[in-house]
């Protein structure tokens, strides 16, 4: 008699990894500014935060169960932080219905119209974000004014712009770097850090974003490169106009902690999905996203360019896997 | 203590599991009845020599190397020829071995058993490679190739230095472990004969840094030997496979497709080193080995001296027995072993360890989409991409592969060990490259 032993090629051990702890680790990463977004849009970012992410579900839930038929996936969390992602990407006060069809058109057309999780070449939360600010432009930059938990109203607007809109308006009108910074809505350098300012909700506090990316650094859900790189050619190229121009060109660190450059470089721009393979690739990847972000920013139409940046590089992917290969061992033989 | 050092790209680290760390080698008692298959080296099996109904001594050759790659055979045991049959052997084939009823233990004229050290090393290089030749020596970490093959160094190149591989990065193994903590001085003298077989003038010994003792133990002794140094290396899965051993030891990259010669190296296992000296000193033949017996389940995981033949089922008996909810066995570590089918087979030269996985460990999880996250090109030692190339043996796209450079693949597994989606990467990748090799023979 044989015992019934199970019989497979090695290795016969994992290392206990799993798509939904990778998931679940982005969504533990968020939460630093989840709390931040609470705290100064208090309830609105709680309707936000769950429009977004209910509707994400259900519409990954309702595809797969009655246009794919096949299994749900829902629980693996890549819904969760696809929604996460988008509520981060809005102001708070956009109205449900928009949401919602931004959801349908991340979960439906981005994701799930290529094959679902794995199978996107943009990063979905994107394509819905930028469907809603060109379907719906005046909901999507009117943007409500921060107001702390337990703090005294300090102004009776119900919404204002973002330092970056400012600035845009400004140099637009021709004013100077000084005059912008001098006006009242500008918000002060410490709440530009801590996100005491306009904006979408997850793109206030560069503190929280920081953290979290830290987070899934030392948890190795995402490399180090991309983030940095994109961080680090907006404040090289941003910092050589200041230097040319201090007039006409604001100081780099204000382009880091305005706008959505860090939501954009931690959570958008390391989709693990839709960013290149390789950490030469990701370097690559990573400068572009910079460049066009601070081209757009300097020069563009729009006060704000990660979200286009990010989609445009992610276009370049699979050319950029094909062209940087990883370092072969053995090819280039070092020797003494 | 020297610096730790180590391989540069990729790697992973397994949970080590080394349970039978402190459990000293023990001798085996003999089987009834043994198995000893004849294709127990890479290359060609070697070719029987007796018959049914020969009574042979221990240490007699019972099987011969004829081809360049191929190794000579002796019997294990004292007894009489019963059969030379096909039998399951450890791969899960039913291949030619010779069974021997097994008597009392004789052994063939002109080998020494004794245990005295003898440290002189009075042979010259072609009788060193002619005694380890006709003694059957293969390497003993796992890949059994002919040693004496590897000590010819082919014309044109030159070897520098000798690497012993002391690494033992598979979990749970610790065969060369003990190994080195109780036959240090043993393993040092075949270490001085391998180098004198090769004209070499340093030789290294790496050991993974999980193994103070063995690093220890063997500095102190190796202060004795001119020209061999202990190299302390990180922790770091696959550090004992070739290529990344010798990027480690000399931080020296032996190019895809060649040898370690290419780059001025010769390496071999401790293991192998050992027998080298009992080949040489003692003209004893490679009929024993010293086999892991471990796993989380395992009442006493253990470390014994098995001759070749003897059944799995006996290691599994002394090391009190297979535990119930046993649901694989595996020839060798959790990374790159084997699974086996029955306690039946023998153990072969190349059998480093028996590891029984409990049934919640050996079943695989249900693979999910790739995610894209290129861990396992992160993790790749070779600087692969796996996932690419297991896309393109779904697709049987194989030549794209072969330029992919598939057949670097050293199969070390880091890439399924590491994928959170599951993917049987690996499976893929042997499937890769057994075609691919097909496709290169074919256009010879």
């Amino acid at each position: 008699m044989m015992n019934q032993f199970t019989i497979s090629g090695s290795p016969h051990v994992h290392g206990e990894e799993s798509v939904s702890k990778v998931m679940y680790t982005v969504v533990l990463a968020l939460v630093p500014a989840v709390l931040v977004s609470s705290y100064f849009f208090g309830l609105d970012a709680v309707r936000v935060l769950l429009i977004a992410v209910l509707s994400c579900l259900f519409f990954e839930w309702a595809i797969q169960k009655y246009i794919i038929k096949g299994p749900i996936t829902i629980t693996d969390g890549s819904a969760v932080v696809a929604g996460l992602l988008l509520a981060f990407n809005v102001p708070a006060n956009l109205p449900w219905w928009i949401l919602v069809i931004g959801a349908l058109v991340t979960i439906g057309i981005a994701k799930m119209s290529f094959g679902g999780l794995g199978k996107n070449p943009f990063n979905p939360a994107l394509v819905g974000r930028v469907f809603m600010l060109i379907s719906f432009p005046v909901q999507m930059t009117s943007w409500p004014v921060a107001k702390p938990l337990f703090a005294d109203a300090v102004t009776d607007a119900v919404t204002g712009p973002t330092a970056l809109g400012l600035l845009k308006e400004g140099i637009d009108a021709g004013k100077t770097v000084e005059q912008i910074l001098s006006d009242p809505n500008m918000p002060a350098y410490l709440d530009r850090l801590t996100g005491n300012m306009s904006g979408s909700l997850g793109e206030m506090s560069a503190i929280a974003l920081l953290l979290g990316g830290l987070f899934m650094i030392w948890r190795k859900v995402i490399d180090w490169q991309v983030p940095f790189s994109i961080i680090f050619t907006v404040f090289a190229f941003a910092g050589i106009f200041h230097l040319i121009d201090p007039t006409y060109y604001i100081d780099p660190t204000f382009h880091l902690f305005t706008g959505g450059l860090m939501l954009g470089a931690i959570y958008m721009a390391t989709d693990m999905v839709s960013s290149p393979m390789t950490i030469t690739g990701k370097w690559i990847y990573g400068i572009g996203i910079g460049l066009i972000t601070i081209i757009i920013r300097l020069w563009g139409a729009y006060p704000e360019g990660i979200s286009f940046a990010i989609l445009i590089m992610n276009a370049f992917v699979p050319l950029i896997n094909n062209s940087f290969k990883p370092r072969r061992f053995g090819v280039k033989a070092v020797s003494k | 203590m020297k610096s730790l050092k180590t391989f540069t790209i990729g790697g992973v680290h397994p949970e080590e599991n080394k349970r039978s760390a402190n459990a000293p080698i023990q001798q085996l008692s003999f089987p009834k009845q043994a198995i000893v298959p004849l294709g127990q080296n890479l290359g060609a099996p070697s070719k029987p020599i007796v018959k049914r109904g020969d009574e042979i001594k221990t240490g007699q050759l019972i099987a011969k190397g004829e081809s360049f790659i191929s190794a000579n055979l002796h019997s294990p045991f004292t007894g009489k020829v019963l059969k030379i049959d096909d039998l399951l052997d450890s791969s899960g084939y039913r291949r030619p071995a010779v069974v021997i009823e097994v008597g009392d233990d004789v052994w063939e004229e002109g080998i020494d058993t004794s245990a005295a050290l003898k440290r002189e090393i009075s042979d010259d290089k072609q009788s060193i490679i002619d005694k380890i030749k006709a003694n059957g020596i293969v390497g003993l970490g796992g890949a059994t190739f002919p040693t004496h093959v590897k000590l010819m160094v082919p014309d044109g190149k030159k070897a520098e230095f000798l690497i012993i591989n002391g690494v033992e990065c598979e979990p749970y193994l610790t065969s060369d472990h003990r190994l080195m903590l109780e036959k240090g001085e043993e393993m040092l003298i075949g270490i001085k004969i391998l180098m004198k077989a090769l004209s070499v003038d340093q030789a290294i010994v790496g050991i993974e840094n999980n193994k103070a003792d063995a690093i220890k133990h063997l500095t102190e002794l190796a202060q004795k030997y001119e020209g061999i140094s202990i190299q302390p290396l990180k922790v770091k899965y696959p550090q004992g496979g070739e290529k990344q051993l010798i990027k480690a030891a000399v931080n020296r990259e032996v190019p895809s497709g060649k040898l370690p010669i290419e780059v001025g190296c010769v390496v071999t296992n401790v293991g192998t080193a050992f027998a080298v000296y009992e080949a040489v000193q003692k003209n004893k033949p490679l009929i024993e080995r010293v086999v892991t017996v471990t796993g989380k389940a395992v009442r006493k995981p253990s470390n014994f001296m098995v001759r070749v033949g003897t059944p799995v089922q006996m290691l599994l008996d002394a090391a009190e027995g297979l535990p119930e909810n046993t649901g694989k066995m595996i020839n060798g570590g959790p990374m790159m072993g084997k699974a086996i089918m029955s306690a039946e087979v023998p153990v072969v030269k190349g059998t480093s360890g028996i590891l029984l996985m409990k049934k919640e460990e050996s079943r695989r999880k249900t693979p999910q989409t790739c995610i894209r996250c290129s861990k396992c090109t992160t993790v790749c030692p070779m600087g692969l991409e796996p996932f690419l190339l297991a896309k393109m043996s779904r697709l049987e796209r194989y030549e794209e592969s072969e330029k992919e450079r598939i057949m670097d693949c050293i199969e070390c597994g880091s890439c399924q060990f590491t994928c959170p989606s599951h993917l049987p990467l690996l499976d893929y990748l042997r499937l890769g490259k057994q075609r691919v090799g097909q496709l290169i023979r074919s256009r010879k």
